[in-house]
């Protein structure tokens, strides 16, 4: 058969696209409500359809990471550090595909995309050696006047919820990474509202998450109305933090407000956002105050036994 | 459908007690209850699962449930001071919110009931006492008249005793029905009264659906007066077609006889949303008659957790977490 012919004979090939999901307790289910809806590009063309998240998706996604809790938390922070550098290693394999969806998102050129996602790359990479050295910043011995020893030690807050800071800037996956590594680098397991327009990359994330060695329910990926999803997080007694990076309303500050006036109800730790989305620089040294904010300290009394 | 109309000897007096008059007779009986008819007995389950059940209605079938709850501990790892706390819990399941009902009945074992019974005393909240060998009910009669005796004069007002599956099995009917009425005896008290009967057929173990209609009819016929369906120890406990099908027996039995039995399902039965399954179940099936802690409960330790939970994102607007409800 001559090369001519061969190419007759083979029709072109259809495209085959990816059906995004969630990502929930180790799982990929569709939105509870069956409903998508649509992920343009900078210029409005279509990429993909994202599942459309809803409260009862975000409540479900609560349990679940509830139900990681004791496990994530219990492991040790070695181990912890390894699983994280596992996940950093799954992410470095799919390079492109991250890049490609970035870029696709975000419209960002090729060259810069596949900056964002090595640093975002290293970011993981960073947090996992926090693991087992962030007890030493966070606690240690005080001295206090008695005979004891009086020892600090920070514990994971528990369920965080995050709103993943929003899509336009560039940070679809590294803003994402800044924020869900901190958080279950300590112990902590997330429930994550991704950026609302640019989902994508935070639903291959969960592809990445499946196939490393994270246990199921320690990140929950959902997408679909920020407006839906946050305030069900925000007053969710089973919630015990919060971080709104992602909660920035482009009309001006203040949309934050009700979301930290419902997680003062609830008693949660809060992160707020930056003032100014766009002041928000995602590839600077992310520093430790995000490490350090879903920590309890516990601190024990221990007579010397004089 | 009535599985008796066609076939029940002496149904028509009321009284099924020649039924049991020799091995024989009864055999007869039970291998003469209409076989069960499995894909629809499911299916009708599981479209009574369907149902959607919201605000105020959810609110009065979520107080309901919290008092149809046997409050059940039954661990070998039991202390005083587990069945103190279980009991206090049973009195003020949600001390945030004091307008939450009572649970029905707290159920331990025969070593516990006088720490429970004191615990709860004067409060309305029974104590129920599993008895005759429970979990397996592997002991001769003696043993087993014995322990319920002991659980009885401690106190307890009800007795959860337990089949000996294996006798069912091989078919000794008889000697089932015995050991039932010999229970049944034992829970009489001195002055005159009588402990409530809850038999359990432990279903998970009874292989088929026609065995858990026989056992069904065995048990009330020999005088039972709540028919179980597990203990919780096995890895089937309740699920609502077996539910379903003692639902119905207890229906045709009262059709029958006359006599009002009261059905408990136990085991496995965790989230409000089952209890409220089985809840739609009752009322499909029996009516209201049966919807009151009298006629039926469920045997449960984490349930009570879960509707509590949902108690308080009725009231409060908010998802509650495990954080909000005592750990058992």
């Amino acid at each position: 058969m001559s090369e001519t012919a061969l190419r007759i004979d083979t029709p072109a090939r259809i495209q085959v696209s990816k059906t995004y999901k969630l990502y929930v307790g180790g799982k990929f289910p569709r939105s509870e409500s069956g409903r998508v809806y649509e992920v343009t590009d900078t210029k409005g063309q279509w990429l993909a359809n994202a599942p459309l998240g809803t409260r009862k998706d975000a409540r479900d996604a609560v349990l679940a990471a509830r139900a990681a809790v004791k496990g994530w938390s219990g492991t040790t922070a070695y181990n912890r550090g390894q699983v994280l550098y596992r996940v950093a290693e799954m992410l470095q394999g799919r390079r492109e595909q991250f890049a490609a969806e970035v870029a696709a998102a975000e419209g960002v050129g090729a060259k810069k995309a596949a900056a964002l996602v090595d640093a975002a790359i290293d970011r993981w990479v960073w947090y996992a050696g926090w693991t087992d050295k962030v007890a030493q910043v966070a606690g240690g011995a005080n001295p206090v006047a008695g005979p004891f020893f009086n020892l600090s030690t920070p514990e994971p807050t528990g369920v965080v919820g995050v709103l993943a800071p929003r899509a336009g800037y560039g940070f679809s996956l590294l803003g994402l990474v800044s924020v869900v590594a901190p958080a279950i680098a300590t112990g902590n397991t997330v429930v994550v509202a991704a950026a609302e327009q640019a989902p994508l990359p935070a639903l291959s994330l969960g592809e990445v998450l499946a196939t490393s060695d994270v246990p199921g329910g320690v990140v929950n990926l959902l997408s679909g109305r920020t407006a839906d999803l946050a305030p069900t997080l925000a007053s969710h007694q089973d919630v015990n933090a919060l971080d709104l990076a992602g909660a920035i309303d482009p009309e001006g500050p203040g949309a934050a407000a009700a979301l930290e006036a419902a997680a003062a109800d609830t008693l949660k730790r809060v992160v707020r956002p930056a003032a100014d989305p766009s002041a928000e620089d995602w590839t600077a040294a992310p520093g430790t105050g995000r490490l350090l904010s879903f920590l309890e300290t516990k601190t024990v009394w221990h007579p010397m036994g004089i | 459908m009535s599985t008796l109309a066609a076939n029940a000897p002496g149904a028509a007096g009321g009284g099924l007690s020649d039924v049991a008059a020799s091995e024989a007779t009864l055999r007869r009986f039970l291998h003469g209850l209409p076989g069960v008819d499995q894909v629809g007995l499911e299916s009708r389950a599981a479209t009574l699962g369907t149902r959607s059940i919201k605000t105020t209605a959810k609110a009065f079938a979520i107080d309901l449930a919290i008092s149809m709850i046997d409050l059940t501990t039954l661990e070998g790892a039991d202390t005083v001071g587990k069945v103190r706390s279980l009991c206090a819990k049973g009195l003020n399941p949600d001390p945030s919110d004091r307008s939450t009902p009572q649970v029905a009945a707290v159920c331990v074992y025969p070593d516990m009931v006088a720490t429970a019974k004191e615990a709860l005393r004067g409060s309305g909240v029974q104590v129920a006492s599993v008895a005759t060998a429970f979990p397996s009910g592997r002991a001769g009669l003696p043993v087993k008249l014995a322990d319920t005796a002991e659980a009885v004069a401690a106190g307890a007002d009800e007795i959860d005793m337990v089949i000996d599956r294996g006798a069912f099995l091989s078919g000794r009917y008889l000697e089932v029905f015995e050991t039932i009425r010999a229970v049944k005896a034992a829970c009489e008290r001195p002055d005159g009264t009588s402990a409530h009967l809850k038999v359990i057929f432990e279903t998970g173990e009874l292989q088929t659906y026609d065995n858990v209609r026989r056992a069904s009819w065995l048990a009330m016929i020999a005088g039972a007066d709540f028919i179980k369906t597990s203990t919780g120890k096995v890895a089937v406990n309740a699920t609502p077609p077996v539910t379903l099908l003692m639902l119905e027996a207890v229906r045709d039995f009262r059709a029958a006889t006359g006599v009002q039995i009261g059905v408990k399902p136990a085991g496995g039965i965790r989230t409000t949303k089952d209890a409220m399954k089985y809840l739609v179940m009752v009322n499909e099936t029996l009516g209201d008659d049966w919807l009151s802690p009298h006629w039926f409960r469920f045997g449960a330790s984490s349930l009570l957790n879960d509707l509590l939970m949902q108690r308080q994102k009725l009231s409060t607007g908010r998802y509650s977490g495990p954080d909000y409800v005592t750990v058992d």
